[in-house]
């Protein structure tokens, strides 16, 4: 299959289900519950007091960078590690006490963890020979995996003779084979390059559909989190900053933190002025304008804030707009020519500096503009939001 | 580069095959760093090793050196004698004595490597888990008994295994036995002396098998529903096996040749090749025969060992 059928098939899926999503609804009983959950090595805080509810058939997201207690969080949910306070039920049981080799959960390691004395089919099969299953049945369920993640003629190899994304692929099957409720990966897609890593997202959410099981997937990578989840949880420090779906945490972020570490984004310092009915307007010095912002919070004239804004929502232009307000002018410093997209960044005459992204809808998008061009950068009201923390 | 065309590149490289052979894919470098390790082994090892297989095939004589030249020619009688003596092997296959000694060392080493094994496993597995600088004081522990010689610390066991020793009158003080043990020139002492002195070469190629283990395949095996007795048996202990066959023969090898040990530790019945070489050598002054005794516990040991060693070697390069 390709690439683009894959993204097909996963968008048509998710637009045709008609269902609200069960984190919406009221009352939904979550599938994996996890309550006041804090963990302390010595004296510091990996896990700060974490409370979460995932739901089945969820592909839930843990974004966050290294030190953000993300892999903490898994190894603890794997029972790798014990919290030092707080609560893990899944499917309604409580995993205090319970061992590794008695949860229902599998695990997807960064490393993979590959056996590399087993043949790939024995690597896949080990957790079902340990539950004791009959040998006809392992045999079996191990050539289903083997078909599912492409690689029924590779079971006799070593996992040393594979490439890394067949490698992946084993390390998949065989944490799948136990059907467990829970599955956790760890970075899954990190050891690929990027090409192999967004044609194996996409078979990623396919397994995951057809299977029906609930994924954890810890990830510090913004961009595999878009793609893969149903929801993102943004890490940091220990604690979850933002939960939500991913163009949500993306259009709407709910901290500075959250702005700047999922996409990049400017952001403009500035006073309410005034909270009109529909919008609020900001004065920025930095910025040396006034803008207008119609995604409000409650917040109070006067108050600090801070207006964020994405660099491919702001059009660049040599002529001076047309709209009233929420323009700036400014001169190019620099120009990166990235094929796809062009990345100006352009200098106020504060000094501050905005980058700006442009596709390259025309082929010569450098005869267009060029260094110290002045140029006048606009956006629509409701490109922008206000972060007051 | 020139622009070439490619008739003359496959040109080149077809009529100049040879030429280019010899004298561009000679790596001298390479061929440097290895020629000093060979010439050291050919002069220090194989060239004494032709001597021994020379005068195993000669005959013991009243002379110096005590045995029979092969090859002889007299020029004034004008005729050349050359006489191999294959008697000493055939010495050797007739008498049980020399078959026995074999099969007795071969015995005492297998039993000694087996006790090696069982315990420098659990020695080599603490020191590879434990943290990294706990792991150096303990590996200079287990290479601390090098510092003394080692034929004191031989002494030091007949000390302690002798009738009236530490461990007979520890026993007797609180009250286990009534009688002394008798351990001193029995086999036992000879088990405790070669486990005793060749452990270290067991527990540190365990060490360094141990060591290089990814730890999270152990976290994979018990996510996967293994327990922790059944990770050890189906992943670590699967992965050890290239250092527990290095360390066996490690042990294995010089066991069996020992002299030393049963000499000192052993009784006047504990027959080992290495004392029945000695006594041919010192006491019979029958070199030729001692050298056919050396040449085929050589044969004996080496070459079973060369084979495991290469299907291994093979198995490696297959996986």
């Amino acid at each position: 299959m390709t690439l683009s059928q894959h993204s097909e098939l996963h968008t048509s899926s998710k637009t045709n289900s008609v269902e609200i999503p069960l984190w919406k609804q009221e009352g939904a009983e979550p599938f994996l519950k996890i309550e006041n959950v804090t963990k302390k090595f010595g004296e510091f805080t990996a896990v700060d007091n974490i409370s979460l509810d995932i739901y089945k058939n969820e592909l839930f997201c843990l974004l966050g960078g290294s030190g953000s207690g993300k892999s903490t969080l898994l190894r603890i949910l794997a029972g790798f590690e014990s919290a030092s306070s707080g609560r893990i039920l899944i499917d309604g049981i409580d995993m205090a006490g319970v061992q590794p080799w008695n949860r229902p959960v599998n695990m997807m390691f960064q490393s993979y963890a590959l056996f590399p004395h087993l043949t790939v089919a024995d690597n896949i099969a080990f957790g079902l020979k340990r539950e004791g299953v009959a040998r006809s049945e392992v045999k079996q369920r191990v050539d289903q995996m083997l078909d599912m993640v492409q690689l029924g003629h590779l079971g006799k190899r070593k996992p040393n003779q594979l490439s890394g994304g067949q490698r992946q692929r084993v390390a998949l099957a065989r944490s799948l084979i136990k059907r467990p409720k829970l599955l956790l990966l760890d970075e899954p897609l990190g050891a690929l390059d990027k090409k192999l890593r967004e044609e194996t997202q996409f078979e990623l959410i396919n397994i995951q559909e057809q299977l029906g099981v609930t994924f954890v997937v810890v990830t510090h990578d913004q961009e595999e989190a878009m793609t893969l989840a149903t929801r993102i949880g943004v890490m940091n420090n220990g604690v979850i900053v933002q939960t939500a779906e991913p163009h949500l945490v993306y259009e709407y972020p709910n901290s500075r933190f959250v702005a700047e570490f999922v996409g990049s984004v400017n952001l403009f310092e500035g006073q309410i002025i005034e909270d009109l009915p529909d919008s609020v307007r900001i004065r920025s010095k930095e910025a040396g304008a006034e803008f207008f912002v119609n995604h409000g919070i409650s917040c109070a004239p006067n108050q600090t804030v801070h207006m964020a804004i994405r660099p491919e929502k702001i059009k660049i232009s040599r002529n001076k707009p047309e709209q009233a307000n929420n323009w700036i002018e400014g001169v190019i410093e620099d120009i990166a020519y990235m094929g796809s997209l062009s990345v100006f960044k352009v200098r106020l005459a504060s000094g501050k500096d905005v980058r700006v992204t442009q596709p390259n809808f025309v082929r010569d998008m450098g005869a267009r503009f060029t260094w110290h061009d002045k140029v006048y950068l606009s956006w629509q009201i409701d490109s922008s939001v206000v972060l007051t923390s | 580069m020139s622009v070439s065309t490619g008739a003359a590149w496959i040109d080149k490289s077809a009529s100049g095959m040879a030429k280019y052979n010899i004298f561009r894919s000679v790596n001298w470098g390479r061929l440097g760093v290895i020629a000093v390790p060979a010439l050291w082994l050919g002069v220090f090892f194989f060239i004494p090793f032709l001597v021994v297989f020379k005068i195993s095939l000669s005959e013991s004589a009243i002379a110096i050196p005590p045995y029979t030249a092969i090859f002889e020619w007299d020029l004034e009688e004008a005729y050349a004698t050359f006489k191999l003596n294959l008697g000493n092997y055939f010495y050797l296959i007739e008498d049980d004595f020399y078959l026995d000694a074999y099969i007795n060392s071969v015995k005492i080493a297998a039993v000694s490597t087996f006790f090696a094994l069982i315990v420098g496993f659990p020695v080599a597995y603490l020191i590879a888990r434990s943290k990294p600088s706990t792991r150096v004081v303990l590996l200079a522990l287990v290479i601390l008994p090098f510092w003394t010689s080692f034929l004191l610390r031989v002494y030091a066991w007949m000390g302690f295994l002798k009738k009236n020793g530490v461990v007979n009158e520890f026993l007797l003080s609180i009250g286990i036995i009534d009688q002394p043990l008798v351990m001193l020139q029995t086999d036992f002492a000879v088990y405790i002396g070669i486990v005793y002195t060749y452990l270290p070469f067991m527990i540190l190629p365990l060490y360094t098998a141990l060591e290089k283990m990814d730890l999270t395949l152990l976290e994979a095996a018990e996510d996967l529903g293994a327990r922790p007795l059944q990770s050890f048996f189906m992943i670590t202990l699967p992965l050890a096996v290239p250092g527990i066959i290095a360390g066996c023969i490690l042990v294995f090898i010089p066991a069996v040749g020992e002299f030393v040990i049963p000499a000192l530790l052993g009784g006047s019945d504990t027959l080992m090749i290495g004392r029945v070489l000695w006594d041919e050598f010192f006491l019979n002054r029958d070199w030729p025969m001692a050298s056919a005794v050396a040449i085929v516990m050589l044969v004996v040991l080496v070459l079973p060992i060369m084979l495991i060693r290469n299907a291994q070697g093979k198995e490696e390069a297959h996986s």
